[in-house]
């Protein structure tokens, strides 16, 4: 068994600023992870068929325009319509505290703000994977 | 392991991979995506579900597409796949990006280049790690291959990662294989090299707006005047060779096959017919003789692999780990050569 995560790193949305992404993409990759780079300005369709395509146990959202009340949500709808909703979606960039409760209810397991330690965002992501695959076994 | 081995799936999903393999083949993509990540995670699971669906495939054109790091692979492959899209052809994509030896993670960000193709239900785009191979493909790749093929898609375009000189896997993969070169990356010399120029069915000088672009095509015509060395219907990958009874010609001996020299700009879609063109003329040729060698000749590397995994994984299991751990112990301290103790493995096995 050669059992790797995948996870899917995109930019949805118009700001064309993906430094914090590859930052992320990168220190997944020395975690071990096979990281699925989409580059930027995708649609929450382009993420959602990216996802299904590519197998991943989590999706990472890179968001600095401000549209990420509309934009995040909408993904994780649309990861639901297309049966992925066992799929971990969490999101980084420039998102206010007052929006992440709101985030969070709508499905958005973990937010990454600027000074996120990298080291916290592998843990989250090993720790809530093995708990899926956990919950998938039973 | 067998078909019927139960799987720890998702909601939604199967939990046999026969039934996956059901679900994949009749257009449930969500169950190709699934299958596709069983074969790179366990092989022997799947070995058996690969087997059922080996009759229906050869049906696909596969194209491989190779070259250094840069010269512009996944864009050519995204504009390549917009032509045949344009003729109604369904299209499956592998792409392959290399896994760091030291953390066993990846980047894979052949999409990025690939964002054309998004939101069309008629292509199909996987990426894959080598996850320690090191012909410029994964392990799977070829499995992977068989099941888009069978799954019915009409052209499958694999792109190997950066590949350099020696990353030559692909020519046993594909149909036809494109070499792509860009100006200003070497001399001559390094076009007379061994190697990766010499599996070339099409060669394609991408960025050809570049200075330079009529060197790399005149260094190109330059190999191809000196001739070819004919084509080895073995491959001698690991010093171990299966031998295969060459398949009898026609006898009327057609012309052999002269790689064209092709340039394109494939970021603004120029000359990309003219691959097409090609592509489509090379396909026409294997057809009079030489795609059955090479088909026979694919297919004798394909059964060494899998006899070669199979004996291991035989050898491994009648061993006790402990078993290897003393041998190497035992040639760390050189009292044995490591020639001697796999010799003695094998009679303790027996």
């Amino acid at each position: 068994m050669d059992k790797k995560i995948r996870i899917l790193i995109a930019k949805p949305g118009l700001d064309g600023h993906d430094r914090g992404a590859k930052v992320i993409a990168r220190a997944l990759r020395d975690a071990g992870m096979e990281v699925i780079y989409t580059g930027l300005r995708q649609t929450p369709e382009m993420v959602v068929e990216s996802a299904l395509q590519e197998d991943v146990n989590a999706v990472g959202l890179s968001i600095l325009s401000g549209a990420h009340m509309t934009l995040l949500p909408r993904i994780v709808e649309l990861l639901k319509a297309n049966h992925l909703a066992d799929v971990l979606v969490f999101a980084g960039g420039i998102i206010p505290d007052e929006d992440i409760p709101a985030l969070k209810a709508a499905g958005i397991r973990g937010v990454f703000g600027p000074g996120a330690n990298t080291d916290d965002v592998v843990r989250f992501i090993r720790e809530e994977v093995e708990r899926q695959s956990d919950t998938e076994t039973r | 392991m067998t078909g019927r081995a139960s799987l720890s799936l998702s909601p939604g999903l199967p939990d046999t991979i026969m039934e996956l393999v059901n679900q994949a083949l009749t257009g449930n993509r969500r169950a190709l995506a699934r299958l596709i990540s069983q074969i790179e995670n366990d092989g022997a699971l799947v070995a058996q579900a690969l087997a059922e669906i080996f009759a229906r495939t050869g049906r696909a054109r596969v194209i491989g597409v190779t070259g250094a790091p840069g010269t512009g692979k996944s864009t050519l492959v995204s504009e390549i796949a917009k032509a045949y899209r344009r003729t109604g052809q369904t299209v499956g994509i592998v792409a392959v990006d290399p896994t760091s030896p030291f953390s066993g993670g990846a980047i894979l960000g052949d999409r990025i280049r690939m964002r054309d193709l998004a939101g069309d239900p008629g292509v199909f785009i996987r990426s894959m790690a080598t996850r320690g191979s090191l012909g410029g493909l994964a392990r799977a790749t070829a499995d992977v291959t068989k099941i888009l093929d069978a799954a019915g898609y009409d052209i499958i375009l694999i792109e190997t990662v950066g590949a350099g000189q020696s990353e030559v896997d692909i020519a046993r993969t594909a149909d036809t294989t494109i070499v792509v070169e860009a100006p200003g990356l070497g001399d001559e010399v390094q076009a007379i090299k061994a190697g990766i120029l010499e599996i070339a069915d099409v060669f394609v000088v991408n960025k050809a707006d570049r200075e330079g672009a009529a060197n790399t095509v005149r260094a190109l015509e330059a190999m191809l005047d000196l001739g070819t060395a004919p084509r080895a219907t073995q491959s001698a990958h690991h010093g171990v060779t299966i031998n295969v009874e060459p398949v009898s010609r026609n006898s009327e001996s057609e012309p052999a096959w002269r790689p064209p020299i092709l340039q394109t700009v494939a970021l603004e879609g120029k000359g990309i017919d003219r691959v097409i063109e090609a592509i489509t003329r090379h396909q026409q040729h294997l057809a009079n003789g030489e795609g059955e060698v090479r088909r026979r000749a694919r297919l004798a590397a394909e059964l060494e692999v899998i006899l070669r995994e199979t004996l291991l994984r035989r050898l491994m299991a009648g061993l006790a780990p402990t078993d290897v751990t003393a041998m190497v112990d035992r040639i760390f301290k050189r009292e044995l050569d490591p020639y001697t103790a796999a010799q003695q493995l094998l009679a303790q096995q027996a």
